[in-house]
């Protein structure tokens, strides 16, 4: 074989040989699509191989698998085999082959599809005979070398044909127009740098040195103005300076500056100035007739809207009923029961509690004390989703008149008992259940009637009982039933004194109880400070156990707890004291503002869940100085009809150095019967209503002389009351029939507006409460132990827009009509005065006048006695008649 | 016939013109302001009165000091703008009365080459 060999291109083409005539034109099919255009893939029978000494294996072996042929030996070839020789595919491309001999190389791997191919060009031959070195380094590449060899031909340059670029070329290009002129300018070299003098000349006067184009006046274009329309204004006259500073020190400057005002004396001398004097006569008559419009009329009142602000006031009448909404009894009590006192929660909504006492008179209930001990006195939580079951029960160790929740903590609550005990409870544990009633209670539709208790299903068909926490001391607390009871605000507590403190501790922990043993008590739930030992020894005495499942929130309180300061309400000399059934007192008193506080407590403290109550602390009263100027009074309302407005503040008795309670500041009889409604107003913070006996009355605090207003008695006795919450002029009474009067103060004053029938039986509380500013429902408890709900509707509960002024205005009438009628009657008086003075000079006066006139009468009666005399005489004949003159000489 | 000649100097003064005669301590130029204040106050729902000169400083005033500064000092800047505006448009016209009316009361201005009375009225309702 011949070695590799390098085919000089330089040969050049060479004519084509003689075109053999093919039978077939077919173009021979090349490895164009494998990215080699230059290898045609042939076939070679063995007849073709011996001929041109290329075997498979024995010429053409794996080192060496090409081979050179000659193109004259395939012309040869093909003359003899024409159709049949294996080169007659390739036989065109043999024929262009510019070179002498044509590189066939043995394909193996069949890697063109045919067991051998033909390399159509010089430069595939080249590559293929001397690939390239990188590849022939690495074996790996050397299967991958496109077995071709180029060979390397010099670029011939071929002339150059323009396709138009040399336009563009052209066209871009700058070349300088014209011809540029250079100028030779010189001058002596000892003139460089000599001084420079300038001097002036005029440019008219040389000649040529300027030209100028003067302005004419052209005709055409001349404008004659005529007329000038021209407005002045005077100006302050405005100077703009500027300059630049530097900052170097950032620095604040402040000006303080006072305004500047006239002394006396150019007051004075201004005053009397003619300017002056000329200017207000002139301004006086505009600014009087503006003064004037404005009283007549006011020009910017939207008559649409007061026209329908009028017509709510009177609006339709027909939707004004209270319309039930549920109901609720307890059906397994044993005995009769009667509510004695209502509250909503606070926070929840349709949770409503409820305390039931026994209806019993006092001679049965000793009859059968034994009897009743048995059963469990109860409040009762009741939800609207379940009218059947109570949610929750809590139990008390005796009948509860009266209870609330705590304003800061709606799980605490405290109720009054009949026997004077206070009863604490914590249902803190129990919240999360009363909670979800909320939830459950839309599904409450669906599902049949079960109440709804998510968590625990099981628990649903049990009522929780709940033990009371604590229970106050029965010898120091209060003697008999416990009447009402507030929570104090938690803005501020009271020491023993009965003197005002600020409660640092925010939250409300102090109570007030009125009792029927004739006093107020105020308690505290803090832990009190222990002075004595006394009370480690009681400790042990008690061995009462705690049941494992009350909360331990107050057990420092439980049996032992005393109140902190008892206020009797003393009649003065006499031992019948004033027997309280309520007390109102101030809102100040009442407020709570820790119901911000205690949501962003619970929103930052959710973590450690520290609850306030658990970890009560004692007071820091002793520590802090009283706040001097609080307003200690409240109302009290007694058992007799009296309305007692009274101070809590303890004074020392100059005598006996004791504390004693101040004398109330006034009293007044005004009811005939128990007063159990003492309310304030939640509007007016002065005005209270007032409820017992047959008669209703409304007071304001500071006016001592009597009630703004006093009803007439009703045919039926008044059994409870209370504000409407969001109508100023509204109240609600029940009476014992089971009527509810709505009094409408803007409608009339002398008679309910409206009267509706609840039930059959006394109504012994009313409480009403808003959900949302459409939904404002009513509870009314009444004597046989049902509680009903009652919705609001809209025209009761909704304000007109001037209502609470209205209402003001009223009250403030009647403020003067009670004043007058004091002035009146001490004008009464004093003429009741003056009349029984000139009375009294009067009967001087006659006394004085008939003793002259008796005087006359006698002697007239004595003249005529003589006369009478001296005709008896004559007819008797004793006496002549003679001329009546001498006789007379002679008398 | 009248005969007119020029005497070189001033017109003799107008015997009104004079200051009238005054009483002891009671000038009569200052009864009639005190008068004409009066007056206005008198009237239904005037809540205050004031007399402030061009710079707006108050002169006299029913008002307390404080209020009174404040107010003289924010309606003087105030009728001084009203003015110019309305000259500003239409430099013929000038500014008679600013009447400034809000939800509590209405406020009065007269203003004057020299001075300006304010008068705040709380129209009645």
């Amino acid at each position: 074989m011949a070695p590799k060999q390098k085919k000089k291109s330089s040969r050049g083409k060479k004519s084509p040989k003689p075109v053999l005539a093919a039978s077939e034109d077919m173009e021979p099919v090349n490895m164009e699509s494998m990215g080699h255009p230059e290898i045609y893939p042939l076939v070679l029978t063995t007849k073709t191989q011996e001929i041109f000494s290329c075997q498979i294996d024995e010429d053409v072996t794996d080192e060496q698998p090409y081979k050179l042929i000659n193109k004259e030996d395939i012309f040869e070839d093909l003359r003899n085999r024409a159709a049949v020789s294996d080169f007659h595919p390739v036989k065109k491309i043999v024929q262009e082959y510019p070179g002498n001999e044509l590189l066939l190389v043995y394909d193996r791997d069949f890697k063109y599809g045919l067991n051998f191919y033909l390399i159509g060009t010089e430069e595939g031959k080249e590559s293929y005979l001397n690939p390239p070195e990188v590849p022939e380094e690495q074996e790996e590449y050397k299967e991958h070398i496109p077995e071709d060899v180029y060979i390397y031909k010099l670029p011939v340059s071929k002339p150059w044909v323009s396709l138009g670029s040399e336009k563009e070329i052209e066209e871009e290009s700058v070349t300088e127009s014209t011809k540029q002129i250079t100028y030779m300018i010189s001058r002596k070299r000892s003139e460089f740098g000599a001084p420079i003098k300038f001097s002036d000349q005029n440019a008219s006067s040389v000649k040529d040195a300027y030209i100028e184009c003067t302005a004419y006046p052209d005709k055409n274009f001349t404008l004659k103005q005529l007329e000038k329309d021209v407005g002045m204004q005077v100006i302050p006259q405005i100077k703009d300076i500027s300059t630049q500073t530097k900052w170097t020190y950032p620095k604040n400057a402040t000006t303080q500056y006072y305004p500047r005002e006239f002394s006396e004396e150019e007051k004075e001398t201004l005053k009397q100035s003619k300017p002056l004097v000329d200017f207000l006569n002139n301004a006086s008559i505009s600014v009087e007739i503006a003064l004037q419009q404005n009283e007549i009329m006011n020009t910017f009142i939207d008559d649409w809207k007061y026209l329908a602000e009028e017509e709510g006031t009177f609006g339709d009448k027909t939707d004004t009923h209270l319309k039930e909404y549920q109901s609720f009894t307890d059906l397994h009590s044993p005995t009769e029961k009667m509510i004695t006192c209502v509250s909503w929660h606070p926070t929840i909504y349709g949770l409503i509690a409820v305390s039931v006492a026994v209806r019993l008179s006092f001679e049965d209930r000793v009859h059968f004390s034994g009897k009743l001990l048995l059963q469990p006195s109860l409040i009762l939580f009741w939800s609207f989703s379940d009218p059947i079951h109570p949610q929750l029960m809590l139990e008390s160790p005796d009948d509860i008149f009266c209870f609330k929740f705590c304003p800061s903590d709606p799980n605490i609550i405290a109720g009054g008992c009949i026997n004077g005990q206070i009863v604490m409870w914590d249902i803190t544990a129990h919240a999360d259940r009363i909670e979800n009633i909320k939830a459950g209670g839309g599904r409450s539709k669906r599902a049949t009637l079960k109440p709804m208790f998510l968590l625990e299903p099981e628990s649903n068909k049990e009522a929780m009982y709940i033990r009371h926490c604590a229970v106050s001391s029965i010898e120091n607390g209060h003697k008999k039933v416990i009447t009402d009871i507030h929570w104090l605000s938690d803005t501020f507590e009271i020491n023993r004194m009965g003197s005002v403190f600020e409660n640092r501790s925010g939250i409300c922990c102090q109570l007030v109880t009125c009792s029927a043993d004739c006093t107020i008590c105020f308690w505290d739930i803090r832990p009190q400070k222990l002075l004595t030992p006394q009370t480690t020894e009681k400790k042990k005495e008690e061995s009462i156990e705690i049941p494992f499942d009350v909360p331990s929130t107050f057990l420092h309180l439980d049996l032992s707890w005393k109140p902190l300061t008892k206020v009797r309400l003393s009649k003065g000399e006499t031992s019948l004291d004033y027997c309280p059934t309520k007390i109102s007192l101030n809102e100040d008193h009442l407020l709570c503002k820790t119901q911000d506080k205690m949501l962003a407590q619970s929103k930052t403290e959710k973590a450690e869940e520290m609850n306030p109550y658990h970890n009560l602390e004692s007071g820091m009263a002793n520590l802090l100085k009283p706040i001097d100027d609080f307003c200690t009074k409240f109302f009290v309302g007694t058992e007799e009809g009296e309305v007692i407005y009274t101070d809590w503040k303890m004074e020392k008795d100059p005598e006996t150095g004791r504390l004693m309670s101040k004398k109330p500041v006034s009293h007044h009889t005004v009811h005939d019967g128990t007063v159990h409604t003492i309310q304030r107003s939640p509007f007016y913070n002065d005005i209270i209503l007032t409820v017992g006996g047959w008669n209703v009355a409304i007071w304001k605090e500071g006016v001592m002389t009597g009630p703004l207003l006093q009803s007439c008695c009703a045919p039926k006795r008044y059994t409870s009351g209370h504000w409407s919450l969001t109508r100023p002029g509204v109240f609600y009474i029940g009476r014992e029939d089971g009527y509810i009067d709505i009094w409408d103060l803007l409608e009339k004053t002398h008679e309910p507006a409206q009267s509706q029938n609840i039930c059959i039986t006394m109504i012994t509380y009313i409480k009403p409460w808003i959900f949302s500013s459409k939904q404002q429902f009513i509870a009314i408890a009444d004597y046989y132990g049902t509680l009903h709900i009652l919705e609001i509707p809209w025209t009761l509960s909704r304000p007109s827009t001037n209502e609470m002024a209205s209402v003001n205005h009223y009250f403030e009438r009647e403020v003067k009509h009670l004043e007058y009628v004091e002035q009146r009657k001490k004008i009464r008086e004093q003429e009741k005065k003056e009349m029984e003075l000139e009375m009294a000079k009067k009967k001087v006066k006659i006394y004085q006048k008939s003793k002259e006139q008796m005087q006359a009468e006698l002697k007239m009666d004595y003249e005529s006695y003589l006369e009478l005399e001296k005709t008896v005489l004559i007819n008797l004949g004793l006496i002549k008649v003679t001329e009546k003159g001498s006789y007379m000489d002679v008398m | 016939m009248n005969e007119w000649t020029n005497t070189g100097r001033e017109p003799d003064p107008l015997p009104s013109s004079l200051a009238g005669p005054t009483a002891p301590g009671l000038g009569e130029p200052q009864a009639e302001v005190e008068e004409t204040l009066k007056r206005i106050q008198s009237h239904k729902g005037v809540i205050g009165t004031m007399v402030v000169n061009a710079e707006g400083i108050p002169i006299r005033t029913t008002l307390d000091n404080s209020t009174t500064v404040q107010y003289a000092g924010l309606l003087h800047h105030l009728t001084m703008k009203a003015k110019s505006t309305v000259r500003d448009i239409d430099p013929q016209n000038d500014l008679t009365f600013l009447r400034i009316r809000s939800k509590k009361h209405e406020i009065m201005v007269a203003p004057d080459k020299e001075y300006l009375l304010i008068v705040i009225q709380n129209p009645c309702e």
